[in-house]
C-alpha cells in the first residue's frame, strides 16, 4: 500500500461575462466595424485602446478620435514555441504596436514568417478577425506593411460606432494538480477501506476528522492515528430544495448535516438519508452507510450517506459545551 | 514612525514540487520562526497570510492555511492576496497604529499546483491584455528589448546577470536545485523561451514557504538580542496599462525609493526581487545603486521563484544578512504586477551602536 500523499489533477473552469462599458464598448464596436478607436486627453494625447481617465492625473479623457489601422512596433518579443493559451499555434510575436495618431502602443499579435522579421521599428497594418462581435480580438492581429504598399489613412469621418455588445464572454480553463497532504491522504485511503481515520493532536488531544494536517489550535501537525466507529450525532443540518450539480439523482427536498463522529473533535458535511426530512434534527444518532467495495475510493462519497441508527438523541447543548470547554483549554 | 524591528525569520528550502498540502508546507516555518522570536504563539497579536487561491485552485484555500498558523479560537488575522513583502507592510501599518506591538507575517509560495502561464494573465486587465493571455516571460521580454533597443544592456549582460544570480544561488542552502550552464557560452546557446530571454533567464518556479516576526521597539529589546530594524518601508505603483508607462523603466521604485531617501552610498546590500535578468539592471539604475552594494547574495528569483513567497525571502534575506554581522544597512526590495508595475522597499538597519 502506497503511502505516498495523494494527487488528483482537477480542472477550474467557467466563463467570465465581462461587461465592457461606454469606453471599451465602443472602443470593440469600432473594432467590428473594422476601425480603431481612441480618445484624447487634456494635453492633446491619443490614448489607444480608450479609457476613462488619463492614468497621469485622473482627469476624464475627452473625444473620440479614428486613428490608423497602421502603425509601429515599439517593443516585441518571438515566440518560437507557443503556449496552450496563446493566441496563435505557430510562431508569432507579441509586440507593442503604436499605431499612427495614436500615443500609446497596444499589445498585439505580430504574425510574422520568422523571428528576424519582426524589428522594433517595424511598419505593420492591422489585419482583421473575419468574424467579428465586439471583443479585442476582432482586430486579429497584425503584419509586416509589404514593401511599397501604401500607410496614409483617412478616417471614415465624423460618425463614431454605436456600442455594439455590452458584454462578452472570458472563458477560463485552469488546469491543476491538487495534493491532499500527508495526513488527509491517510483518512481518504481510509475511506476506501469503509475505516474513519482521524488523527489526534498530541498536545491538546483534539481529534481531526479529516485531518488537514495541522491542530487549528496549537499550530503543531496532528501525528497520532485514531480509529473512529462509523457512528455520530448530528450537529446542525440544513434541508436543500435546489438542483445542486452532482446530486441531480438525490430526490428533493433533501437533508445535509454536520456530522460530529463519536470521539471526533471536527464535524463533517455528509448527506443525511433513511428517514423524512422534516424527521432530521439536531442531536439525531446517526450511522454511515458504505459504499459496496467496488464503488468505493479515496474520497468521502465512499460514505453513501449517514442514517438514524435508532438510539436516544445525544444532548446537543453538552456537546457543544463541551467543544467550547476544549477551545478555552 | 513608531520603531518595528524583525525578530525572527524562517524559511523553508525551495523545492520544485512540495509532495503535502499547502498546512503541511507551511507549519514548520510557523513554527520555526514563532520558537525563534521568544514569544509564545499567542503573544503573538496580529498575524497576516499571503496567499493566493488562484495558486490552490480552491476557493478559500487561504482560510485553510490558517491551521497551520494556529489561528483557532479566533485571533486578529488578515489575507493579502499579493507576495509575503506587501503582508509585511500590512503588519508594519497595523503597528504604526499602535493597536498591537507583535505580527506574524507567513507567505504561502505553493506554485507548483498550478500552471504559470494560465493564472498569471488573469491577474492582467480583462479586456484588452487578457484575451491574448500574454505569459509573464513574454511581458518581460517586451521590458527587456525596449532596454536593448535603447542601449541599456545587450544579450550578453542578460546572460550574465542570469549567470551571476545562478552561481549565488548554488551558495544559497535554501535555493532550488536546478541545471545550470556553465558559462554565458552554453546559456545564450540555449533557444529563446521569449526573445529575448532563454530558459535559464526565467526564474524557476517552485514551492516555497517563508515567515517573520515584527515587534515594537519596546517588545524587541525585551525578547531578542539583535532585532533588524526597519528604518523605512515605502510602496509606490505604476499605471496597469502597458502602453501608459516606459517598460524600460520602474518610475514606481525609482518614486519609492525617492520617498524612502535611500542613500545607495550607505546600503550594503539590496537583495532585489527579480525574475528575469534585465530587471537587475533596471533596478540597479532606478534605485541608483553603487558598485560597492552586494546585489542578491541569495541568487534573487534564481534560488526559487514560490509565487507569493518570493519578495518576502528577500526581506529575510536582507534581515539575516544583518544577524550575520555581513551587513549594517541593508535593502529588500519586491514587485507585483506585469513589468514591475508595482515595486516596495523595505529598508532594514542593525542596532544602533
Amino acid at each position: 500500500v502506497s503511502t505516498e500523499p495523494l494527487v488528483e489533477p482537477w480542472t477550474l473552469a467557467f466563463p467570465y461575462t465581462r461587461s465592457t462599458g461606454a469606453t471599451l464598448g465602443r472602443f470593440f464596436a469600432g473594432l467590428a466595424a473594422q476601425r480603431i478607436l481612441g480618445r484624447r486627453a487634456v494635453d492633446g494625447r491619443v490614448f489607444v485602446p480608450p479609457l476613462e481617465h488619463d492614468p497621469r492625473d485622473g482627469s476624464p479623457l475627452g473625444d473620440w478620435v479614428e486613428v490608423s489601422p497602421y502603425g509601429t512596433v515599439e517593443t516585441h518579443t518571438w515566440i518560437a514555441e507557443p503556449l496552450s493559451t496563446h493566441p496563435r499555434t505557430t510562431p508569432f510575436a507579441f509586440a507593442m504596436v503604436r499605431l499612427d495618431g495614436a500615443d500609446t502602443p497596444l499589445l498585439h499579435v505580430v504574425d510574422a514568417p520568422e523571428r528576424e522579421a519582426v524589428f522594433t521599428g517595424l511598419r505593420v497594418r492591422a489585419r482583421w478577425a473575419e468574424e467579428r462581435t465586439g471583443h479585442l480580438r476582432d482586430l486579429a492581429g497584425f503584419e509586416p506593411l509589404p514593401p511599397g504598399a501604401s500607410d496614409t489613412f483617412t478616417p471614415e469621418g465624423e460618425s463614431m460606432p454605436e456600442l455594439a455588445s455590452r458584454s462578452f464572454v472570458y472563458p477560463m480553463a485552469l488546469h491543476y494538480d491538487v495534493r491532499a497532504g500527508h495526513a488527509l491522504s491517510v483518512h481518504l485511503r481510509g475511506l476506501s477501506e469503509a475505516r474513519f481515520l482521524g488523527r489526534r493532536c498530541p498536545r491538546c488531544a483534539r481529534v481531526y476528522v479529516p485531518p488537514l494536517g495541522a491542530c487549528s489550535v496549537c499550530s503543531i501537525a496532528v501525528s497520532e492515528d485514531v480509529e473512529l466507529a462509523g457512528s455520530g450525532t448530528v450537529i446542525t443540518f440544513c434541508i436543500v430544495n435546489l438542483a445542486v450539480r452532482g446530486q441531480e439523482h438525490l430526490e428533493r427536498p433533501f437533508a445535509c448535516g454536520n456530522v460530529l463522529l463519536d470521539g471526533a473533535d471536527t464535524p463533517f458535511l455528509a448527506l443525511l438519508q433513511g428517514c423524512a426530512v422534516k424527521e432530521v434534527r439536531a442531536g439525531m444518532r446517526v450511522r454511515a452507510v458504505w459504499r459496496e467495495p467496488a464503488e468505493r475510493g479515496p474520497s468521502l462519497s465512499s460514505v453513501r450517506h449517514f442514517e438514524p441508527s435508532g438510539e436516544p438523541d445525544a444532548d446537543v447543548s453538552e456537546l457543544v459545551r463541551r467543544r467550547k470547554e476544549l477551545h478555552r483549554a | 514612525v513608531r520603531e518595528v524591528a524583525i525578530i525572527a525569520t524562517a524559511m523553508a528550502k525551495n523545492v520544485r514540487v512540495y509532495a503535502g498540502n499547502e498546512i503541511e508546507l507551511l507549519l514548520p516555518v510557523v513554527q520555526e520562526v514563532v520558537a525563534a522570536s521568544g514569544l509564545p504563539r499567542r503573544r503573538i497579536q496580529f498575524t497576516t497570510l499571503a496567499s493566493s487561491d488562484f495558486w490552490a485552485g480552491q476557493a478559500f484555500a487561504f482560510v485553510r492555511a490558517l491551521d497551520a498558523a494556529g489561528a483557532y479560537p479566533v485571533l486578529d488575522d488578515s489575507h493579502v492576496d499579493m507576495d509575503g513583502a506587501f503582508a509585511l507592510y500590512e503588519a508594519w501599518v497595523r503597528l504604526q497604529t499602535g493597536e498591537v506591538d507583535s505580527a506574524l507575517v507567513y507567505a504561502l509560495g505553493k506554485s507548483s499546483a498550478g500552471r504559470l502561464h494560465e493564472i498569471a494573465p488573469l491577474g492582467l486587465d480583462p479586456y484588452v491584455l487578457a484575451p491574448l493571455a500574454p505569459d509573464p516571460h513574454s511581458l518581460a521580454a517586451l521590458s527587456a528589448r525596449a532596454m536593448i533597443d535603447r542601449g541599456l544592456c545587450d544579450e550578453r549582460a542578460l546572460a550574465e546577470v542570469t549567470l551571476a544570480n545562478l552561481r549565488r544561488a548554488r551558495d544559497n542552502p535554501l535555493a532550488l536545485e536546478v541545471d545550470r550552464p556553465q558559462d554565458a557560452d552554453t546559456l545564450q546557446k540555449q533557444p529563446f523561451l521569449a526573445a529575448p530571454l532563454r530558459a535559464a533567464d526565467c526564474a524557476p518556479v517552485c514551492d516555497g514557504a517563508v515567515a517573520v516576526v515584527l515587534a515594537s521597539a519596546e517588545l524587541a529589546r525585551e525578547v531578542c538580542e539583535r532585532p533588524v530594524w526597519i528604518r523605512g518601508i515605502e510602496q509606490r505603483v505604476d499605471p496597469h496599462g502597458l502602453g501608459h508607462r516606459p517598460l524600460h523603466e520602474a518610475p514606481s521604485a525609482r518614486l519609492a525609493a525617492q520617498k524612502l531617501a535611500l542613500d545607495p552610498a550607505a546600503l550594503d546590500v539590496a537583495e532585489l526581487m527579480c525574475l528575469y535578468p534585465h530587471e537587475q539592471l533596471l533596478l540597479a539604475r532606478e534605485l541608483g545603486l553603487a558598485p560597492h552594494t552586494r546585489v542578491s547574495p541569495s541568487g534573487s528569483g534564481w534560488a526559487g521563484h514560490a509565487l507569493m513567497a518570493t519578495g518576502l525571502s528577500r526581506v529575510v534575506e536582507a534581515a539575516r544578512a544583518i544577524e550575520r554581522d555581513e551587513a549594517r544597512l541593508t535593502l529588500a526590495h519586491a514587485s507585483a504586477g506585469p513589468c514591475l508595475q508595482q515595486n516596495i522597499l523595505t529598508l532594514l538597519g542593525a542596532d544602533h551602536g
